[in-house]
């Protein structure tokens, strides 16, 4: 009973609580470590990206095609078993321009992560992904967009392989 | 169906706080004890004990269930931890509702609780394994790419302005200022407040987004036979729904929350509701940040698509307005631990339809109410509808 109550359990903390040494804490990391399979249908996504390609996958059934590929449609429940090489071209369906990364550092120069739909796969069917070589504020929605990939020789086979997306002149 | 009544019958809450000095299991118990002071039942009286948590990864905890559960009064009973991501606070109530509703148990009692502090220094890291380990991690992205990228496609699809939008993030902050628990209650915020506030990732502003928090809320449960020898007030759960929808996010339509509009017409329909926007007089849906209040009311069919921002602009969604929006102040304004922010909106939705929500009253003795709450990697919709 909220209006009927005075005092609500709970003890906010301050930083200089930390820093002053007014509480006891224990501090650890963890160090926890992984090694991923891929498996069938982002292991040949991979295996593509390494050759400068961006794979789909579509669906004999409903006639979608999706990135990245899957081994079931998720519609049909039907398994794919065609992946189709798409364009590494694509339309901006959203961005942002981030000036903070992953772990709350602050950055000047902002990131832009974008959706960027992949031409050749159906309608707002796309990928996330960075924008380089532009200019932050002239950044749109609808801008047409092309991969910029590493060196065939840099190439690991994996999503970094693309650089960054750059505009289409 | 043959399924029997199920009734609010207590609840009880911690202050929502940057970081609380209480331990996980601490805050837990605090308001699990208050939940059940409220109704005057001990937890002998508690057949079964259902318990609501956000990923593991904030407390380095594994089992996170099992490690609060002396806190939850869960030993020597049936127990079990439910994670649907940020969706967990809305579904946790849906599970202690099937375990009444199905005549398994007759009281239980249901308690989320979150503790993201503990991560260092900040929770965002942890929220980087939420995405793809192979396809996206190695972008190094951020949680708040996710919602700046959707916030920015629902503007741009409807051409919703950054100022219309700011207009949630006061009214919530405001609305909290009357609430004992928030973190962020502020009764003079305004629009210009919010868009001057820092750029974290545009569209994304600080004053966008709601805190990351401790805290803990806890409900009991009981069905009819019981509900009515306890208490005068019983509130029923009349209807809930909850939908999932693909985890390829790059691969839907970010300006429509399909997965809401699932969760919401499965409640309907159990609640035998025919026109949501007369028959719901109170909606607290999920305000991590301002643009998804509008992005939840429109999955709710509370509003068209592109048009839930009128209801802030021609005062529908305050306090006094037909249909007040987050009269708690929401997770914009009282704070964000995850899974008890969103049993937080239950708890609120309990006290506003007895009457007992003090200065955060809505006027007119509601008599239905909608909590929703959403959450994975963007894609679950929960929704519970109260009523007297």
């Amino acid at each position: 009973m909220s209006a009927n109550y005075q005092e609500f359990p709970g003890t906010p903390l301050s930083e200089n609580d930390f820093t002053d040494g007014t509480i006891l804490y224990n501090h650890d990391a963890l160090h926890a470590r992984f090694a991923w399979d891929t498996g069938i249908a982002v292991g040949s996504y991979l295996a593509a990206l390494k050759e400068g390609i961006l794979l789909g996958a579509k669906c004999s059934k409903c006639r979608k095609v999706v990135i990245p590929p899957r081994i079931v449609c998720e519609w049909c429940f039907r398994p794919i078993e065609k992946y189709v090489p798409l364009q590494d071209t694509g339309t901006v369906n959203t961005y942002s321009l981030c000036y903070v990364t992953w772990d709350v550092q602050r950055i000047k120069i902002p990131e832009i992560p974008a959706v960027i739909e992949i031409d050749g796969a159906s309608p707002l069917h796309g990928i996330m992904h960075k924008l380089g070589e532009i200019d932050p504020a002239r950044v749109e929605i609808g801008m047409r967009v092309k991969a910029v990939w590493k060196p065939a020789e840099d190439r690991q086979g994996a999503i970094t392989d693309i650089l960054y997306f750059k505009p289409m002149e | 169906m043959g399924m029997r009544k199920v009734a609010v019958i207590g609840a009880g809450m911690t202050k929502f706080v940057r970081r609380a000095k209480e331990t996980a299991k601490e805050l837990t118990w605090q308001a699990t004890r208050m939940a059940l002071d409220s109704c005057a039942l001990t937890m002998d009286d508690i057949e079964a004990v259902c318990l609501g948590t956000a990923p593991d990864a904030f407390d380095g905890i594994h089992m996170n269930g099992e490690y609060l559960s002396d806190g939850a009064g869960a030993w020597r009973k049936p127990y079990m931890r439910s994670y649907v991501g940020g969706g967990t606070g809305v579904f946790v109530p849906i599970q202690g509702w099937y375990h009444v509703a199905s005549g398994l148990f007759d009281v239980v009692l249901v308690v989320a609780e979150e503790k993201m502090s503990s991560y260092y220094p900040h929770a965002q890291a942890a929220f980087l394994t939420i995405f793809d380990h192979t396809t996206e991690r190695p972008l190094k992205p951020n949680l708040l790419w996710i919602f700046a990228l959707e916030m920015n496609r629902y503007m741009n699809t409807y051409g919703i302005s950054k100022q219309d939008i700011a207009r949630v993030s006061v009214l919530h902050k405001r609305n909290a200022a009357n609430h004992p628990c928030a973190l962020l209650g502020e009764p003079e915020i305004t629009v210009e407040d919010v868009l001057n506030s820092e750029v974290l990732a545009y569209p994304v502003q600080r004053y966008d987004v709601s805190p990351v928090s401790d805290g803990a809320v806890a409900i009991v449960l009981a069905a009819e036979h019981v509900a009515k020898r306890i208490t005068d007030k019983p509130v029923w759960i009349e209807g809930v729904g909850w939908n999932l929808d693909t985890a390829y996010w790059t691969n839907r339509d970010l300006a429509y929350p399909r997965y809401v509009e699932g969760a919401a017409r499965m409640a309907y329909e159990m609640a035998g509701i025919k026109e949501p926007r007369k028959e719901i007089n109170i909606v607290e849906p999920y305000d991590p940040f301002d643009y998804k209040a509008l992005h939840h009311l429109e999955g709710l069919q509370l509003a068209e698509r592109g048009k839930a921002v009128q209801l802030y602009i021609d005062g529908t969604a305050s306090r006094d307005g037909d249909l007040p929006v987050c009269p708690s102040g929401g997770l914009l304004g009282v704070g964000n631990p995850i899974a008890a922010a969103g049993l937080m909106k239950i708890a609120e939705l309990f006290w506003q339809l007895r009457g007992e929500a003090g200065a955060r009253q809505v006027p007119g003795n509601p008599r239905r109410g909608l909590a929703q709450a959403w959450g994975d990697l963007m894609q679950v919709g929960t929704v519970v509808i109260m009523g007297r």
